[in-house]
Formats: C-alpha cells, sequence, structure tokens
C-alpha cells in the first residue's frame, strides 16, 4: 500500500544515474561541474560553487529566497534543474556590486534597514533588481504586486518597498544588474 | 527527489521518439519544459519517472498576430505573452489571466504548454504522505471527498476525484475557443482545448487526451476572439500570488448597450478548465440589467455538487459571472 511503507520501498529503489557533465556561467566566469541530474540550479551554486548568497526557503518556488537573474531575467534557482540551464548567464547577489561599491538597491536595504533576519534579503534585492529594470517600481502598489513572489517572514515589506522605491530614483528603470 | 536519466534530445523528432507521456503519474518517462511546476513534483516525489526528456530549444517560442488569429509557441513565456502589445491589445484577456497567475519569477520560466499541463494543487495529491489519491495513485481512493475540500471542484466531479485545474490561462483561452496543436511520433494533430483535458470519471490519473510521445507545439485563438470586451475575474485568498477559489473568463461581443454574444468560462470550479454554454446562450440579446445577468449566472450551478468545505463556490461563482460581465460590458 502506497505510503504505508517507506516511499522507496513502495516505488523500488533505483540507484543514480551517472553525473552529468554541466557548464554553468554564473557571474562571468564559467564553470565545468559533474553533476547528478537532480541538482538544481541552487544546490549547484551553494553546494559546488559555493556561492551560499541565494538562500533556500522553501525549495518549492514559493518563498523567492533563491531568487537569481538568468539572462537578466528573475527567477527561482530552486525550480531550475542546473543541467538544463547550461549557456545561460546567471547573476547571483555575489555578482551584483562592482568590486567594493554596492549596487544602489543593495545600498538602500541598508539605509532603510529593509531586513531583520536576512535570510530573504538576497532573493528580495536580486527580484528587486529586475522589479526595477522591468519598470515596475512606480508606486508602491506596483512594488508590492511585482514583488509578490518574495516572502519575509519577518514582515519587513514596508521597508523592503521602501528601499525599492529609494533605488527605483537614483538609477532609473533603465540601469542593468 | 528520486532518481532519472535526463536527455536533452539535440531536436525534437529525437524528443518525440523517447515517448515521454504528460499528465500520468503510471508514466515511466516525462518531458520538461519550463520546469516550474514539473521541478516542484519532482522535489515533493509525486513525479517519480525513470526518465526525463528535455524540451529546452526544441520548441517555438514565438508569439504571432495575424489574419488567423493569435498563434503561441508552446515555449513562449507566461511573462513575455503578457507582454506582448498585440496580445495586449487584441486580446487582453488572456495577458490579464497571465499577470493575475503566478509570481513574476516564475512568469518568466513557465512556459505556455507547460501551463496547460500543470498539475492540480489539491493538497492531497502534492502530498506523498496521504495514502489515498486516484490520481497519483491509481485504484487508491480520494482523500478529498470527505476530507478538506474547500478548494476542490464543484463541476466536472466523480467519485473517484474532485481535484480543480489551476490553470487561470486556460480558463482565459476556453472561453475564445482556443485549440492546443499538438506534435507527435504518429504525426501532428489539432485539438480543441475544451477537449483537450479529460473528466476525472474512472480514470482520475489520465488529465488529457495526449497519446505516449506528443507534445503541444502552439496553442491558437480564432480571429473572431480578437478584439471584444472582456474580463478575468480572479477571486483568491490573498492578493496576490495565489491560485483562484473562483475565477470567470468573460468575453462579449456587445450590440449597443446588449450582449450579442457571450463567452464564459470558470476557474477554480471544476475538473478541467470550464465553459458555461448555458449561460451564454441565457445572456444573448441581454442587457446589462443586474436582475437578468444574475438570472441567467443561475444557470452556471447546473449539475453543481459541494463536498461541504466547498459549498459556498456554487453561489460565489455565480456572482463572479455578473461582476465580470458588469465590468467587461462598462468596457468602451
Amino acid at each position: 500500500m502506497p505510503g504505508a511503507s517507506s516511499p522507496a520501498a513502495a516505488q523500488g529503489y533505483r540507484s543514480a544515474p551517472a553525473p552529468l557533465d554541466v557548464v554553468l556561467r554564473v557571474n562571468g566566469a564559467e564553470h565545468r561541474l559533474a553533476l547528478d541530474a537532480r541538482t538544481t540550479l541552487l544546490d549547484a551554486l551553494r553546494e559546488h560553487l559555493h556561492l551560499t548568497g541565494s538562500k533556500k526557503g522553501c525549495g518549492l518556488g514559493q518563498c523567492g529566497a533563491c531568487t537569481v537573474l538568468m539572462d537578466g531575467k528573475r527567477v527561482k534557482s530552486c525550480l531550475n534543474l542546473a543541467a538544463l540551464v547550461e549557456g545561460r548567464e546567471i547573476t547571483t547577489i555575489e555578482g551584483l556590486a562592482q568590486g567594493d561599491q554596492l549596487h544602489p538597491l543593495q545600498a538602500a536595504f541598508i539605509e532603510r534597514d529593509a531586513f531583520q533576519c536576512g535570510y530573504c534579503t538576497s532573493g528580495q534585492i536580486m527580484a528587486g533588481v529586475a522589479c526595477i529594470n522591468e519598470g515596475h517600481a512606480n508606486s508602491p502598489e506596483e512594488i508590492r504586486e511585482w514583488m509578490s513572489g518574495n516572502l519575509c517572514r519577518c514582515g519587513a515589506y514596508d521597508h523592503i518597498v521602501a528601499a525599492i522605491r529609494d533605488a527605483a530614483a537614483v538609477t532609473g528603470s533603465t540601469r542593468g544588474g | 527527489m528520486y532518481p532519472f536519466a535526463l536527455e536533452r534530445p539535440r531536436d525534437l523528432n529525437a524528443a518525440l521518439a523517447l515517448r515521454a507521456q504528460a499528465g500520468r503519474n503510471d508514466a515511466p518517462v516525462e518531458y520538461i519544459a519550463g520546469g516550474t511546476d514539473m521541478v516542484q513534483l519532482l522535489q515533493e516525489n509525486v513525479r517519480r519517472p525513470e526518465k526525463l526528456v528535455s524540451l529546452a530549444g526544441l520548441l517555438d517560442d514565438r508569439i504571432e498576430v495575424g489574419p488567423q488569429g493569435l498563434r503561441l509557441g508552446a515555449a513562449a513565456t507566461m511573462a513575455e505573452v503578457a507582454a506582448h502589445a498585440e496580445v495586449v491589445e487584441r486580446f487582453p484577456i488572456i495577458a490579464q489571466a497571465l499577470l493575475n497567475s503566478a509570481s513574476p519569477q516564475v512568469r518568466n520560466q513557465a512556459t505556455m504548454g507547460g501551463n496547460l499541463l500543470q498539475r492540480t494543487r489539491c493538497p492531497y495529491f502534492r502530498d506523498v504522505g496521504y495514502v489515498s489519491c486516484n490520481k497519483r495513485v491509481p485504484g487508491s481512493g480520494c482523500s478529498a471527498i470527505g476530507g478538506e475540500n474547500r478548494w476542490n471542484a464543484v463541476l466536472g466531479t466523480s467519485e473517484n476525484c474532485i481535484a480543480v485545474n489551476p490553470s487561470d490561462l486556460a480558463v482565459a483561452l476556453v472561453a475564445l475557443d482556443a485549440v492546443v496543436e499538438v506534435g507527435g511520433p504518429g504525426g501532428d494533430r489539432s485539438i480543441p482545448l475544451a477537449d483537450f483535458h479529460r473528466l476525472p470519471g474512472d480514470t482520475p490519473h489520465m488529465e488529457t487526451v495526449l497519446e505516449a510521445g506528443e507534445v503541444i507545439t502552439a496553442i491558437t485563438v480564432p480571429a473572431d476572439a480578437a478584439g471584444l470586451r472582456s474580463h478575468y475575474l480572479k477571486v483568491r485568498d490573498r492578493a496576490s500570488f495565489e491560485f483562484a477559489v473562483v475565477s470567470a473568463a468573460v468575453a462579449l461581443d456587445m450590440d449597443g448597450s446588449g450582449i450579442r454574444r457571450a463567452r464564459i468560462a470558470l476557474g477554480g470550479v471544476g475538473t478541467k478548465p470550464w465553459r458555461v454554454p448555458q449561460v451564454e446562450t441565457a445572456m444573448a440579446g441581454a442587457s446589462l440589467e443586474p436582475a437578468r445577468l444574475r438570472q441567467a449566472a443561475a444557470l452556471a450551478a447546473e449539475g453543481a455538487q459541494g463536498q461541504g468545505h466547498n459549498d459556498f463556490k456554487i453561489e460565489l461563482m455565480q456572482r463572479a459571472i455578473v461582476r465580470a460581465v458588469e465590468i467587461a460590458g462598462a468596457r468602451t
């Protein structure tokens, strides 16, 4: 009876196929990895490239903590299999600053105190950068709608919206992330 | 996630030859395109295919508006379609349904074809901790009947399954008489979207009429569905990033202040995207007078069956129709 015994026993054990050769382009650098097909982009970033700025919250696309840019567009890295994003240009929170110069939205998050525990922050910032670039940061209401894919359990939303408004005013809507 | 072999074919014919089967949990081979739903299903061990066949880069992603109407390549993303100027101008209800779906991140990745094939959000299907779900494990029973069923369907149900089809896009498209273009090992065929999803009946584990190896290649919408006064009304438990409790897609062909023809479909209430022809017939020739609209909308309840927690949907869907018709009719 499914569910009554362990899932593995019910399904029959299956060993993992050989790893796949995967080339990922992250923050302008190319990385050659051997990955199990099940590896998500998020796990490849964190566990294989040790870029731990992207956070794993739910692993199911619901919280947005793992948001990265792919060819300039925001996506949830937990909903991508790493082997299927070869050739795409991935930008993570680690690739946002120019040397010691923070991205205006990073600076605005500090200025506006737009976090408490900070776990959702890198995802909020990556989504916020995209939100500004898309031209969806023209009012608090618009920002709230277009940031709805990023949850903050501390409830720092008011400050996050304020930070995005500030950065949008500084950068205009055309600045690349 | 259970282990699987990942195939990355170089062309579509090679992918079709691998004969993956969409929409059936007992299929050993499955396609993956945008992957926003598939990866969730893999992560939660709902889907345990032996082999996953990637369609990345193999499908048309163009969006075209011409004399024949609208053609959406299967790989066009939700975000691309929602932002397409001619879609917004000629088929605004499609853009509206899309922008009321999911989150910006998911819309950047999820495809047209995948949207029609997304699996139900019924919690008993999504959580393998529950033993009984006929859709996930054929013959195991239905936990939603007699369980927590506030989110479940009131139309098109059977004693074996009351799961809702969760797509907003499909509700708007079925109202516009969209057609699904399919490619497969045996050739191409066209299927009206209204006939694409199956009712659960005795086989809730079979969700669409797709055969093994078949993939959606495009969705077309006829030209006579362009330029209508339309509205997609979505009632949900929070303001954004949430599936519909009830939704109504309405497209009106107006004759002065009267309705010449109404096209109406419902979401959140049916086991498939649910067109209501009896309501459309009753509204043809009618004015926008509220009592008349309410009378016509009441016909949507024909055959509706509540399961306890979701009884309220039968009344709510009628009110949603009336509200959506009023909003669409007031557009210029």
